[in-house]
């Protein structure tokens, strides 16, 4: 009923006049709305109790109504129109969702920046009523490096700068190298980083102080976890998702176990699992470090995953592009490594970056087995004594954090997907 | 008369429990051109992807170039190098350029060095007039381009026998005549060719012998001359005052 209520319909030629009233209504309803939120002035208190909380939307819908015409010529107009000016109720939600940011912007301003203490370097600076930032600058080196000592950061940094320059070579490498580019980044390249990871963080040789993996943490510990799981699950889900269409039995159903008991299974009790349970059916003398037995675990759980996105990318494929490369004498491999991979890895990059996402997210899970990245020391935190009560400003800046590593990742698949893009 | 390149005796074929294929019998000699026609649904196209083991028979024995085709055989990827086919939808790889469409198999199959496989490559695209076209991909070329690219890409492998899928089925009408022109020149350059096709003037000009199958049985099988000027059966008859 409220979208076909049509009074002061506007056609083509009074058009303009009626846009310059609509724009002035609209503009006083949110200069009321402003200045009630920022600066506590109410315009309308001459007006009768609840009509004043009301005007500023009355208001604003009649202008809204007064500028609304199927087609004026004038471009930001017809854009006004098109997206938020269609009929009645959408004019309606949009003025409701531009009142409330407009409340809600003076508190939170206020809270994150206005009243807001970053200096000093104990509790005892926090005294504004805005948030603590002080909190966030004191425990920032450990949010990056969890327990590791202060006077090794340097180690980190540098493996890291390492790894990622060793992750650029794909893109100087010489044109005949090209076909091994595959195989540099699924076994020379992680191989590598292991070892700058190894050598540099763990230390143990070289004169580098052994530092256990019980002491890494924070953000560092999460891109070292993500790093590895990324790296690994992709062609192991790649594998499984082959094996899933294999013609071979065993294969097959080896495979179709393997993901359903994956997917079937929460994360978390993988994890536990993988610390607590596994430890004990290994032999008395074999060791392996916690996070390495973690990075497998979310690993394995990962693959199955991906497994099903490129299983869905091979699936989507016409069977004609199977037929013509058979009838050219392609076996199995050469067919599925230049003619069905290529182009059903393209297909699935939303799918791959959706799921590369999500593990980058699970990764504070492993706070569970004692292994404390950026949320896990965030919880540590929270519970020291001297610092309690800062929870809020600890969650949002992880999840600034978070969002910044999670924006890069899905703008980088974006990118991919433009780059790769074929016409069919 | 030399031994048969293609042989096939006593062939059936079922898709589940319906039979595709009833006690099919042919022998295709060296250099002889065939055309395969009749109403869909025959198990035309199915006869002829029996030739290269895309579709599996189940009884009877398939013969080509000596080989036996059979669960047993082991490098069903030779006798495919040998046999090129054209299927109805060209079935070029869409993420390549015309050029490595026509490169990839001589170069990975036949492990033939790159620069000899663009030249084969080039040559061949020449010979069916795309070679303008060789860094274009297979989205921005026609229908017509397409196809002839598609013949290209199978002569690259140097096959002894050519199937054609009902090359022209998807093209519009005035496409059709580029691919069919190509296939005539490659039929009088002397190659083997079984051809599913509805384009009676193409049999008319290169077939040596037509072959009329319908519910899966090969109902005639006669001489290009024979077969449209004197049809036995009464379907064949049928057929063709249809079709012509």
């Amino acid at each position: 009923m409220i979208q076909t209520i049509n009074f002061l319909k506007p056609n083509r030629d009074n058009i303009k006049n009626y846009s310059i009233i609509g724009t002035f209504l609209v503009l006083v309803s949110l200069i009321d709305v402003i200045s009630n939120a920022f600066l506590k002035i109410n315009l309308t208190s001459f007006l009768p109790g609840s009509l004043t909380t009301l005007f500023p939307l009355i208001i604003g819908l009649i202008g809204l109504n007064m500028m609304r015409i199927d087609y004026s010529g004038n471009k930001k107009l017809d854009l006004l129109n098109k997206n938020i000016n269609t009929n009645n109720f959408n004019a309606l939600l949009t003025l409701l969702i531009l009142f409330s940011i407009i409340k809600a912007l003076p508190q939170s301003l206020s809270w994150m920046i206005l009243d807001a203490t970053i200096s000093g370097d104990s509790k005892d600076a926090c005294t504004g009523t805005g948030a603590c930032w002080t909190y966030i600058k004191v425990w920032f080196r450990r949010f990056m490096y969890g327990m590791y000592p202060n006077e090794f950061h340097w180690r980190i940094n540098t493996a890291f700068i390492l790894v990622i320059a060793l992750g650029f070579v794909g893109y100087f490498m010489k044109e005949n190298l090209k076909k091994y580019l595959a195989l540099y980044y699924v076994i020379i390249y992680p191989v590598i980083a292991y070892l700058v990871i190894y050598y540099l963080i763990s230390g143990g040789s070289f004169g580098l102080q052994w530092v256990e993996t019980g002491a890494w943490g924070g953000l560092s510990l999460t891109f070292i976890v993500s790093f590895f799981c990324l790296i690994f699950c992709f062609p192991l889900g790649m594998i499984f998702a082959l094996g899933r269409r294999s013609n071979l039995p065993a294969i097959k159903y080896i495979s179709i176990c393997y993901i359903e008991f994956w997917r079937g299974v929460p994360l978390i009790t993988v994890l536990f699992m993988s610390s607590v349970m596994f430890p004990m059916f290994l032999p008395e003398d074999f060791f392996m470090d916690k996070l390495v037995r973690v990075i497998i675990a979310i690993t394995l759980f990962e693959a199955a995953y991906c497994a099903e996105v490129i299983r869905g990318g091979l699936q989507s494929l016409p069977r004609g592009q199977y037929d013509a490369a058979k009838s050219l004498g392609m076996g199995y491999w050469k067919m599925h490594i230049f003619v069905i991979l290529p182009q059903a890895l393209k297909l699935v990059i939303p799918g791959i970056a959706n799921t590369f996402l999500a593990l980058v997210k699970d990764t504070p899970l492993i706070f569970v087995v004692g292994l404390a990245e950026l949320a896990g020391m965030l919880a540590l935190a929270k519970t020291n004594p001297k610092w309690l009560g800062f929870a809020m400003e600890g969650y949002i800046f992880a999840s600034i954090i978070f969002w910044i590593i999670c924006y890069a990742m899905s703008k980088y698949s974006y990118n991919l997907e433009a780059k790769y893009k074929t016409e069919r | 008369m030399s031994d048969p390149i293609i042989k096939i005796q006593n062939m059936n074929k079922w898709f589940g429990d319906f039979q595709v294929l009833k006690n099919i019998n042919l022998e295709v000699e060296a250099n002889k051109k065939i055309v395969v026609c009749g109403p869909s649904g025959s198990g035309k196209s199915t006869l002829i992807r029996c030739i290269n083991r895309l579709e599996e028979h189940q009884e009877g024995d398939i013969i080509v170039d000596g080989n036996e085709l059979s669960e047993k055989t082991k490098d069903i990827e030779k006798i495919r190098a040998e046999v090129g086919m054209v299927f109805q939808q060209f079935n070029l790889f869409p993420h390549l350029s015309i050029l490595d469409n026509c490169t990839l198999a001589p170069i990975w199959v036949k492990k033939m060095p790159k620069k000899e496989a663009q030249e084969l490559a080039l040559d061949q695209l020449k010979k069916v007039q795309i070679d303008d076209q060789a860094n274009k991909f297979p989205g921005q070329l026609s229908g017509g381009q397409q196809q002839r690219c598609a013949i290209a890409r199978a002569l690259c492998m140097q096959p002894k026998i050519m199937l054609f899928d009902e090359p022209t089925s998807a093209l519009d009408p005035e496409m059709i005549k580029e691919v069919l022109d190509a296939m005539v020149s490659l039929a009088k350059g002397g190659m083997t060719m079984i051809v599913v096709t509805h384009e009676m003037g193409f049999a008319k000009e290169v077939a040596d012998e037509v072959i009329f199958m319908d519910e899966g049985m090969i109902i005639e099988k006669a001489d290009t001359k024979e077969f449209f000027a004197n049809p036995k059966s009464d379907r064949t008859k049928l057929f063709l005052s249809q079709i012509l």
